[in-house]
Formats: structure tokens, sequence, C-alpha cells
């Protein structure tokens, strides 16, 4: 039989039940959708964070306290407190220290601030001068948090520009104005230039104070959460690792290597486990996106179970006419193929509408991905095989005379 | 001899009991022969005219068709003769409900794989010979009883088959409709078909040159 024929057939087959029709491929389109959303959202916040980790430059590591589990960053913002100030003021004087250019030490607390009437929760930094140098930072006007603010812990603060809107109001320069954190008053020294980035990463929404007045006086804290250390170029980044690494073995009296209380990451390091994070994330995602097509096309086998049976005398009089089993199996896969077919090409429409949404919502890059549309394609086409064929199969085996005796 | 049966015999197993619909049938008709097949309800004719027509197959016995043996043939087998051997006509549900007359008729040339515009042709042509020429876009719901049967004939006649079978054709149709679907039929006879028919009535077996009568799954005349 002509496949022409067979695809008419179809067509008019389900264009006569036009509402069961729509109703049984919409668990299809459900399911593509949310593939074709998460899919894309998954790889836009996997772009979002290596473009915001890159951009703080190839020779930056990162030393953080706890030891280090393979791809895992679990002790980046946890309660392991082996990392203080001293250790990085001894990296920074230590003479068997060549390769390392500049050093910071940081404290990071999220925190309510305070300007006028106005207030915003925001990342409270505590750092050291060398911060602005490693992490590339520019003045939009003001200062940085300079050694003198180090050395007596003044109250003063550096603002970034998101944090400036939110408390001062767009395009107004807050030196001299005065903000509170934890009811303590700071003077605004200074304000950063935009760093870029939105979303969950936005390096834009931060205020800087000098670290020892972060420890001492505002959070009451012994250790910092991070070290920032600049290696002199990319080639001794490796050299710097050793060296700031054997150093810190030593101050904190380990004689081993494998007993180490910390983790020194590159950036590299860092955008591996971050993707490894994200990409566990899209996958569990996908997982459900994948259960819910699995029950659009059990939606799909119903209603072709439901078709069979209603059309039992039809089959049997095609049967009676010359049609083999090959041909109404054909045609009954065929009519499922066009409705997960159909079901698919909506939900990829669908499902790209509401990644361009979403994307815009978090504010992350949008990522065209052309295997994603080829997966959701294929995946609603074997959909509609594997669940037509058992309806089909049913058809086919239709004896004539019972299916023309069928009531 | 165009089919002949050979001790043909149907045993239908109903919740354990056994129902004996044909015990034993051997007949044959030539080919041009008109033959009615008449008997009570439930001697078996319908059960004959499956086996007849490849829609089913004997529990035991040969059934020869131009003399090839179908009654052990497979499923596949079965279908191709029913596509190009035989033409059926059946008392309900005959047509296609949502095609066109056009379309109904042209089915089964789709199964027999004949070309799109060579299948048309051929299905205007036996649609214009049944007197239904000006009918071939009507759908079943909008032909009348004796219409219907018409097109089954047209349908039944367009791949050219060795036999016309049709089970109770007038059944649900008036006298006067009856006589009309009668009348074509024996036009086909007269030039050249084999036709069997089934019938409950004397008026339509009239038209046949041959009666055949059964009485429980069995032939009692006609022979
Ligand atoms: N699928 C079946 N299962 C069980 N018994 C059946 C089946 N088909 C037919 N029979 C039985 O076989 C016998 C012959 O049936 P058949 O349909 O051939 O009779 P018939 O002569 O065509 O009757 P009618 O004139 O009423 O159409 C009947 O007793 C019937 O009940
Ligand atoms: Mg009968």
């Amino acid at each position: 039989m002509d496949f022409e024929e067979t695809l008419s057939t179809s067509f008019e087959a389900l264009i006569l039940n036009k509402t069961r029709t729509a109703l049984s491929v919409l668990g299809i389109v459900v399911g593509i959708a949310s593939v074709i959303a998460l899919i894309t959202l998954g790889q836009g916040s996997q772009k979002a964070i290596s473009d915001q980790i890159e951009s703080l430059g190839s020779n930056l590591l990162t030393v953080m306290p706890g030891a280090q589990v393979m791809g895992s960053v679990r002790s980046y913002m946890g309660s392991v407190t082996t990392l203080t100030y001293e250790d990085a003021k001894a990296i920074a004087k230590s003479p068997q220290i060549t390769a390392v250019e500049a050093v910071s030490a940081e404290l990071i607390r999220n925190t309510q601030v305070v300007a006028g009437r106005a207030n915003t929760n925001t990342m409270i930094t505590g750092v050291m001068p060398a911060y602005a140098q490693i992490r590339k930072l520019e003045m939009e006007s003001g200062v940085f948090i300079s050694q003198r603010d180090l050395d007596s812990q003044t109250k003063v603060a550096v603002l970034g520009p998101q944090t400036v809107s939110d408390l001062f109001g767009e395009g107004t320069d807050p030196v001299g104005e005065n903000i509170r954190i934890n009811k303590i008053n700071f003077r605004v020294v200074g304000v950063t230039e935009s760093k870029g980035g939105g979303g969950f990463f936005n390096q834009d929404d931060v205020v800087f104070i000098p670290l020892t007045t972060a420890q001492k006086q505002v959070f009451g804290q012994d250790h910092v959460n991070t070290i920032s250390i600049a290696a002199k170029n990319e080639e001794l980044m490796e050299q710097a690792q050793n060296e700031v690494g054997y150093l810190l073995l030593t101050l904190h009296n380990l004689p081993e290597p494998e007993q180490a209380d910390f983790s020194i990451m590159s950036q590299e390091d860092i955008i591996g486990a971050m993707t490894e994070v994200t990409s566990t994330f899209t996958a569990l995602l996908s997982g459900i996106a994948a259960i819910s097509l699995l029950v659009g096309g059990i939606g799909i086998m119903n209603i072709m179970l439901v078709t069979v049976i209603e059309r039992t005398r039809e089959i049997g009089l095609r049967k009676a006419l010359g049609a083999k089993k090959k041909d109404i199996v054909a045609q009954f896969l065929v009519e499922s193929v066009i409705l997960t077919g159909a079901g698919g090409l909506l939900g990829i429409i669908l499902g790209t509408l509401i990644s361009l949404a979403l994307v815009k919502m978090i504010g992350v890059p949008w990522t065209f991905s052309f295997n994603s549309y080829l997966l959701a394609s294929g995946v609603s086409a074997i959909i509609g095989i594997v669940f037509g064929f058992y309806p089909a199969y049913k058809a086919s085996n239709l004896s004539p005379i019972e299916a023309l005796r069928y009531e | 001899m165009l089919l002949q049966t050979d001790n043909i015999t149907k045993t239908y197993q109903l919740d354990g009991i056994k129902v004996h619909a044909l015990r034993g049938v051997s007949l044959g008709i030539e080919k041009g022969e008109f033959v009615a097949v008449m008997g009570p309800s439930g001697s078996g004719k319908s059960t004959l005219m499956h086996i007849l027509g490849a829609l089913d197959t004997p529990t035991s016995g040969s059934y020869f068709l131009e003399g090839k043996d179908v009654s052990q043939a497979s499923d596949e087998a079965l279908s191709e003769v029913r596509n190009q051997k035989i033409g059926f006509v059946f008392q309900a549900y005959n047509l296609l409900p949502r095609a066109t007359a056009l379309k109904n008729v042209i089915t089964p040339l789709i199964y027999a794989g004949v070309g799109k515009k060579e299948r048309v042709r051929r299905a205007k042509e036996v649609l214009i010979s049944v007197g239904l020429g000006d009918r071939l876009e009507n759908r079943p719901n909008q032909l009348s009883g004796g219409e219907i049967q018409r097109v089954a004939i047209a349908r039944a006649l367009v791949t050219n088959p060795s036999v016309i079978l049709a089970d109770e054709p007038t059944g649900n149709l008036d006298t006067k409709s009856g006589d009309e679907l009668m009348k074509i039929l024996q036009g086909l006879n007269e030039s050249g078909h084999t036709i069997i028919v089934v019938t409950h009535e004397a008026y339509i077996a009239e038209y046949a040159k041959r009666i055949i009568h059964l009485r429980d799954g069995e032939v009692v005349d006609g022979l």
C-alpha cells in the first residue's frame, strides 16, 4: 500500500477527532517543551558561570578551607574554619614564595545594608587591598580599601554598582555618604566599575570593607572564607600552587600533603566543579522531563488502543478487501507517529518560548542547542513508534470475520 | 472447476461446547456459474461463504481455488487471495464510513498496488457501470441502501476477481431495490462473472441458475 494513501487516511482519522487528538498530544507537548527549556537553561547557566569565572583572570588561584573532595566545592561557603588572616599575611611575606604576585584573604557574609530609608541584602566582603589587583577591579570613583584601613580597622566601604543603585539610585555618586551594616556606620569611599553578569552570579551586587573590620567589628570571626592569590603569570600557576601548598602545610603543622585542611583551586578547577554541579542539576531535571515524556507516551498508547477498538469493523473490512498485517500496522503506526511528531514540534516551539522567557528572567545567556532539538524530535518520533506499536500490532491481528461481526 | 471444496468442516468452540457449523461440505463450482445458497438460519451459509472467500479456513478438509489449495494458506497469502481473486458484498457495514464512494471502490486497488491514475480510472468505470456515475463523491451517509450495495458491487468488481461472493446482499433492501441489485448481478453473470449469492428469499434465488440447499451444516440439495 502506498505511503501517500496511508498518510492521508491517517490525517483524515485524526482530524475527525480533533479534541481527542489535541488532548492526546498534550502530554508529549509538555514533555518535549520541558526538555527543551531545561537543556537551554542548563547550558545557559553553565555558560554564565564559566564566563564569570573566566573574567576573573587566568592567573588566579583560590585557597579554600577544608580538604579537597574530587570535583566538589562543598566546602566553599561551608563551616570549615581552617584559613586565617595570618595565613594570607604569611604567604605575602614568606621568602620561599616566589611565584606569587598578590594575596588577599576574604570573609564573606550575606547581610542587610541600610542607607537612609533604603536597604538591600548583599554580599559583605571583607578584603585586603590586593583584592582589587587580583580580581582586576577598576574604580568608578573614589578609592579602594587601603593598607591603612586594614591596619587600623577603619569603617569604610567600597560599593559595587548594583549596590549603589539599590541604595542610592542609579547614576548617583555615594562617595562620602554613610551606610549601616549590622547597625555600624560605614563611610563610602569608593565605587567599583561594573564587572557585568546578572542573576545568580552578579559580581556588582557587593560591599567591600576592610577584612580586619569585618572580622573584629562586624561579624566577630577569626577565620576567612577564601584566600585569593594572583600568580606572577600563567606559566607559574603550578609553582605558585606548590609553594603556597607547602607553606600552608607547615603553618598548619601538617607533615603530609594528604592531611591538608585546605584546597587550592585554579579557575579551571572551579569551572569544572561548577559545571559538574549544574550538569547534575540538569540531568536531574531532564530525568523528570523524561518521566513526563513517558507519561505522554502512555497517553498516546491509550488513545491509540481506543481508536483501534473503535475502528474494529473498519479494520475487518480493510482486511477483507486484501489489506495485509503490515498495511494495518503501518496505518496505525503512522497515525501515532503523526501524533507524537506534531506534539514534538509544538513542544519544541513552546519550549523555545519558555526558555527565552526564563533566560531573560534569570539573566543567563540564551544558547541555541541544535542537539537538544534533534534529541527532542528523535525522542518524540521514537515515542510514537514504541507506544504506537502495541495498538497497531493488536489491530493487525484482528481476524477479519471477528472484526466484521464486532458490534 | 473454478472452486472446489473437499469434505470441509468448521467447528467452533463456544464456552467449551463444540458447534459444528459445517459437517463435511463437498461441492464444485464452474467458471461462469450463478449459484444461490439457501437454507434456514444457522445452517452454515455464512460460514461456508467465509471459507470460500478466504476470510476463514476450514477445521478440516481442503478448498481449491483455481486449482490452488487455500485451506491451509498463511494469513499473508489469504490477504492476497481476497484481494485478487475474491469480490465481497456483505449484508451490512459494507463501506468505509468516512470515505466517498469513489474512495471505497479504490481501496482494494490500493492494496493491490495499482498506480494512482489507473485505480481512479478503473474505479470510475465500474461505478458508472453500476449506474452511480453521479454519486462518486458521496459518502455512505449520503447514499441510499440500494446505492450502498451497488457501490459494494462496484468495489467487488473493480479488481476483476475470479468470483463474486454476496452474503445476503439484499437483506436490508426492499423488493424493488433488491430486484435492481439482482439484475446488476445477473448482467455481470451474463458477461462472464462467476457469482455466489446467499439468500433467504425465493424470488432472489430465482435469478440464479443453480440453488444449493444447506441444512445443519450439510448440503442437502443442489450438487
Ligand atoms: N464465531 C462463532 N463462534 C461460535 N459459533 C459460531 C460462530 N460463527 C457461527 N457460529 C455458529 O455456526 C452456525 C452456523 O452459523 P452461520 O453464521 O454460518 O449461519 P447462517 O446460515 O449464515 O445463518 P443466518 O441465515 O442466520 O445468517 C450457527 O449455529 C452459529 O451459531
Ligand atoms: Mg449468515
